[in-house]
């Protein structure tokens, strides 16, 4: 074990894993939090705390990270190169630690032009290759990225993105190949609507051994409607919603009826990600649609979650 | 070379409401390549100013005048009289220039009538893009050419974020390439696509401008 945190248990006791994505809300108001957690418990092994995501300043997520560890929920830390440089990011990751948390998730970061503050300086001193080293170095060597002993432990299952359905095509696997040998134990990938390409990714990685080295989690995406696939079509880069899905979420109609069949897809994706060679777990991103996780593992027969020594 | 951008001529103006005599100097190096302060930016200004100011300072008289290297004092010398006369001296430079001129004329008032947008070339008529960020230690050995510091939105050193899609930079789809589109298409036309598996460390920014203001003292040439 490198860091025993509940996730690594999972997985290495070879269950499917199940995480969930909880975004904080824009200010400190713990009624969401509470709720969002409550949403959550039981329902997934480990909660993924988002940093700033999009940009939009939010509840931090060590914050939020140690209020889940205080409640016994399992947090994955998210944190993103964008908002510190590599002395904040390893404060932060110390505090993180001495609060109980024990999954991380080294993210480079989405631009600041996409959220609240688009006039902001980025940093990005560091990327998310280096700090995912950079993490594995303070683990496993106890050294800062300085090179000074680190007091104390650092115990942290450490986790990347991977996105593949970015360009260029053929960086997508050496980029995976490059955060394994970074020292990365675990990836979530971006949401899978392209079936085919997702596939053909994971031929990719298997062909060259990778899924051995790392636990790979399918990253999944409930739609609410027709309108938001095509709304991620025209604007996110890097994520793709095939027409024949489009068209099925606009068959189904509006609102309920259209929420209850971007549930059905999302836990028939799990379902065909399941069967794919290399996929170890899902990672349900239900962006403010916390609600939808629930009925999604369900349906998708992954509940109830297993209990790990 | 450096590129820039004449500002707002509102934001010009707003600064010479009380101007009496001003001289507006153009440069003839890099800013009258991109068409910024050259000779001819100088006239169009003057006479730009001239409408905008004629119903709140009618009586303002404007010098022109252009230099062929305003970041150099012994370029500016020819200027000494002009500026001797002029209340505000208005600064067609890049931010270099504009200076220089300051600290030459340590007790004259200069504004500046440009944005110093970067180091670039021209792409075409009437285009110009980033290049180099001047961060003190070259790394374009390792990326095909094309730099990575420059010409990624993130400045990302071991590959492309989740953000390229059909090469170009999510940042800004229409106009900017992604970077590393352009290193892996390079490095896969020059046989180095090897150099994609290595991981680059943490880069030393204390050459840039993070390790404070940069100065380079040549020794052998100093008198």
């Amino acid at each position: 074990m490198k860091s025993g945190s509940k996730l690594e248990r999972i997985l290495a006791s070879g269950h499917f894993a199940v995480t969930a994505e909880l975004g904080p809300p824009k200010g400190p108001n713990l009624e969401v939090v509470e709720r969002k957690m409550q949403l959550l418990t039981g329902v997934c092994d480990a909660i993924n705390v988002t940093d700033n995501q999009t940009a939009i300043v939010r509840l931090s997520s060590v914050a939020t990270c140690a209020i889940l560890a205080q409640r016994g929920l399992e947090p994955v830390m998210q944190m993103t190169c964008r908002d510190r440089n590599r002395l904040a990011i390893q404060a932060d990751v110390f505090g993180a630690v001495a609060l109980g948390v024990r999954n991380l998730l080294c993210l480079t970061g989405d631009h600041q032009c996409f959220g609240n503050h688009p006039t902001a300086k980025n940093v990005y001193d560091l990327d998310s290759i280096q700090l995912i080293r950079m993490i594995a170095r303070m683990r496993d060597e106890g050294r800062t990225e300085g090179g000074e002993e680190v007091d104390g432990a650092v115990p942290l299952f450490i986790g990347g993105a991977a996105n593949p359905f970015g360009d260029p095509f053929e960086m997508r696997v050496i980029r995976l190949a490059k955060k394994v040998a970074a020292g990365v134990d675990f990836i979530q990938t971006q949401c899978i609507f392209d079936m085919a390409r997702f596939k053909e990714w994971m031929k990719r990685v298997v062909d060259q051994g990778l899924h051995e080295k790392v636990y790979i989690l399918a990253g999944i995406m409930p739609l609410k409607s027709a309108g938001a696939a095509r709304y991620i079509n025209s604007n996110v880069a890097g994520i793709y919603v095939p027409e024949p899905l489009v068209k099925r979420m606009a068959a189904a109609g509006r609102g309920k009826a259209a929420q209850a069949e971007g549930m059905k897809l999302a836990a028939e994706t799990i379902q065909e990600v399941r069967e794919i060679e290399g996929v170890r777990g899902v990672h349900i991103m239900a962006v403010e649609w916390e609600e939808a996780i629930r009925p999604i593992v369900e349906m998708a027969g992954l509940l109830p979650r297993p209990v790990v020594e | 070379m450096i590129v820039a951008k004449r500002k707002p001529l509102a934001e010009i103006a707003a600064n010479l409401q009380k101007v009496n005599k001003l001289l507006i100097v153009g440069c003839n190096t890099c800013v009258a390549v991109c068409l910024a302060g050259g000779e001819k930016e100088v006239a169009v200004l003057a006479s730009a100013l001239r409408l905008a100011l004629r119903q709140t300072n009618p009586t303002i008289q404007i010098t022109q005048r252009c230099v062929e290297r305003q970041c150099e004092e012994e370029f500016n010398e020819v200027l000494t009289e002009d500026v001797a006369a002029c209340d505000v001296v208005l600064s067609m430079a890049c931010g270099v220039g504009v200076q220089t001129m300051a600290e030459q004329f340590p007790d004259k008032i200069v504004y500046p009538a440009l944005n110093t947008s970067f180091m670039g070339r021209p792409l075409e008529r009437g285009v110009w893009s980033e290049r180099c960020a001047g961060c003190g230690n070259c790394v374009l050995d390792k990326f095909g050419g094309v730099c990575p510091i420059a010409r990624c939105s993130k400045n990302l050193l071991n590959g492309p974020c989740g953000g390229s899609a059909n090469g170009k930079c999510e940042v800004d789809p229409e106009n900017i390439d992604c970077a590393w589109q352009l290193i892996y298409d390079r490095l896969k036309r020059i046989g180095q696509l090897d150099r994609l598996l290595e991981i680059e460390p943490p880069k030393d920014w204390s050459t840039s401008r993070h390790g404070g203001p940069r100065k380079i003292v040549r020794e052998d040439m100093v008198l």
